[in-house]
């Protein structure tokens, strides 16, 4: 017994020391909101959540997926689809590459079926960070590709959207996403099936005036700027600052234009109910 | 007329000599009745819509208008429309689908309006809800870009059977200075970024997003009083499933992706 004791002691101290060398080769990154500084491994086990002052920092595509379904029940869909440069746009071709490499995505949007307690849904989530999840003829065919799926499969469809808007390199070609998208999703509901949009921060422009504002149920994360016209813009025109959390998912909630607010960590138990209720 | 540039085209599409929405109506229908509101807050002026006779056919017609006088762009908004607005054209398209009117929409936007009260209301909702209404609506449409389509605030009209444009208009994902503003940071380069958006009639068709460029000129109205008499006739005699059926391939197919 003795013995045992002792192996699995040092068991215990070895595993320490090799997370805390792992932990070591981790990049630090500070929250941007109070400056903490946290290893990329304790923002990923908190779902991007600052632990000191609570800000929602962008979550990588991946780990919502990881953080929304069942474990190992992700099959991704439709990896293959990239954008083709319709305009032959200056510069684009170089930015896809940098944020291929940077993501490890081939566009904005990471389209599959999985699990959340058991119940088998269709799932997208748009990566803010590849090109601010910009919606451009790629982004718009996977999401038109997943929806048609769940159409098919008779599986309740959810988006997670993070976006700026259509993406102006690929010009009109984005904004016909928006028609493309939302005909989709029209056809889907008209067909019975549930479509939950989940917004988060931020869903604007060509994004959130199409598919993400169509959700049979719109869900949004605390504090996320949801919007047509950005902040910016609207100042401009009207040559005055904006009231503080104007545009904020609380003040569309006021307005009556979503339906529920959902903490980060509650997203996956919510949605869970909410599909129980669809059964 | 050829060497005209694309901002140069972008400045004539805008232009206030060029007719706007009751011109088209007056010229090209009968017996117009301009109906209002959106039933749930307001009118906005930024867009009329109504009932008329063309040829011998009830239509609805729907367009933007920005006025022409400065008094008139004020009180019109400049043709930027607000949740309001594409409700009432909403509104309007419910009825003719109801009643089997085919529905001719004339856009001409600087884009949706980027106001506060417009974001209150629902921009991004209003919109939405247009673009799915129109692709999935059981009755035929048309969609002509008269002048400046820009932004969600010109699709919000134009997810229809057949979309034109008229010889020196643009249609664009944004103003080119608000393009130039976001990708170059510099909303003076609006010129550069013309050409790169390849915003004409003549670049989209060739990218086939659009069905028709209309020509301009004396003939102008001939033209279109032709080619929407020869195309509704055409869409009425489809069946409704058909037409919403093709309606809805027609933008399912707009992609440029590798697979």
């Amino acid at each position: 017994m003795l013995l045992n004791d002792i192996f699995s002691q040092r068991k215990i101290m070895w595993d320490r020391m090799a997370q805390k060398r792992k932990r070591g080769q981790e990049k630090v990154k500070a929250c941007p909101k109070c400056k903490t500084e946290y290893y990329s491994g304790e923002w990923k086990e908190n779902q991007y959540i600052c632990p000191t002052c609570h800000a929602y920092m962008p979550v990588p595509a991946k780990e919502r997926m990881a953080n929304i379904l069942d474990e190992n029940s992700f099959k991704e869909l439709f990896p293959q689809i990239s954008t083709k440069d319709p305009l032959d746009f200056d510069g684009y071709e170089e930015k896809l590459q940098s944020n291929r490499k940077k993501t490890g995505m081939q566009d904005a949007f990471l389209a599959g079926s999985g699990k959340i307690n058991n119940q088998k849904v269709a799932i997208g989530v748009l990566d803010g960070r590849f090109l601010m999840g910009s919606m451009g003829t790629a982004v718009g065919e996977k999401i038109v590709r997943l929806t048609e799926y769940a159409k098919k499969k008779n599986l309740p469809l959810i988006i997670f959207s993070a976006s700026g808007g259509a993406r102006m390199q690929e010009g009109l070609f984005s904004l016909m996403q928006m028609a493309k998208t939302a005909a989709a999703i029209e056809q889907f509901k008209r067909k019975g099936g549930l479509f939950i949009s989940c917004l988060t921060n931020p869903t604007t422009g060509g994004v959130s005036a199409s598919y993400a504002s169509l959700g049979d149920i719109i869900l949004a994360e605390p504090g996320a700027l949801i919007c047509f016209a950005g902040p910016r813009v609207i100042e401009q025109t009207i040559g005055q600052t904006l009231p503080e959390g104007f545009q904020r998912a609380e003040f569309l909630l006021e307005h009556g234009m979503i339906d529920c607010i959902v903490e980060r960590k509650d997203f996956r138990d919510t949605l869970s109910s909410i599909l129980q209720m669809h059964l | 007329m050829q060497t005209m540039s694309s901002y140069e085209k972008v400045q004539l599409a805008r232009s206030k000599d060029r007719p706007g929405i009751y011109d088209y109506i007056r010229t090209l229908f009968d017996g117009f009745i301009e109906f209002h509101g959106d039933r749930l807050y307001r009118d906005d002026p930024s867009i009329v819509g109504g009932i008329a006779m063309f040829h011998d056919i009830p239509v609805t017609v729907i367009g933007h208008h920005k006025g022409k006088t400065t008094e008139e762009q004020i009180a019109y908004n400049f043709g930027m429309t607000s949740p309001e607005g594409y409700r009432k054209a909403r509104r309007l398209m419910v009825q003719a689908e109801k009643f089997g009117r085919p529905v001719i929409t004339f856009i001409d936007t600087p884009g949706a309006y980027p106001g506060m009260e417009a974001e209150s209301n629902g921009q991004s909702n209003a919109i939405a809800e247009n673009l799915a209404f129109m692709s999935a609506m059981q009755t035929p449409s048309i969609a002509i870009i008269t002048g400046e389509g820009s932004s969600g605030g010109a699709l919000a009209l134009a997810v229809s059977d057949r979309v034109w444009m008229l010889e020196n208009a643009v249609y664009s994902i944004l103003s080119p200075e608000g393009f130039a503003s976001i990708l170059y940071k510099d909303a003076k380069r609006a010129s550069e970024a013309s050409d790169a958006m390849k915003l004409t009639a003549q670049d989209l068709k060739q990218f086939g997003l659009i069905d028709a460029i209309i020509p301009e000129g004396k003939k102008m109205f001939l033209a279109l009083d032709s080619m929407l008499l020869r195309e509704l006739n055409r869409l009425m005699k489809m069946n409704k499933t058909a037409l919403v059926e093709t309606r809805y391939q027609k933008f399912r197919e707009i992609d440029h992706m590798n697979d």
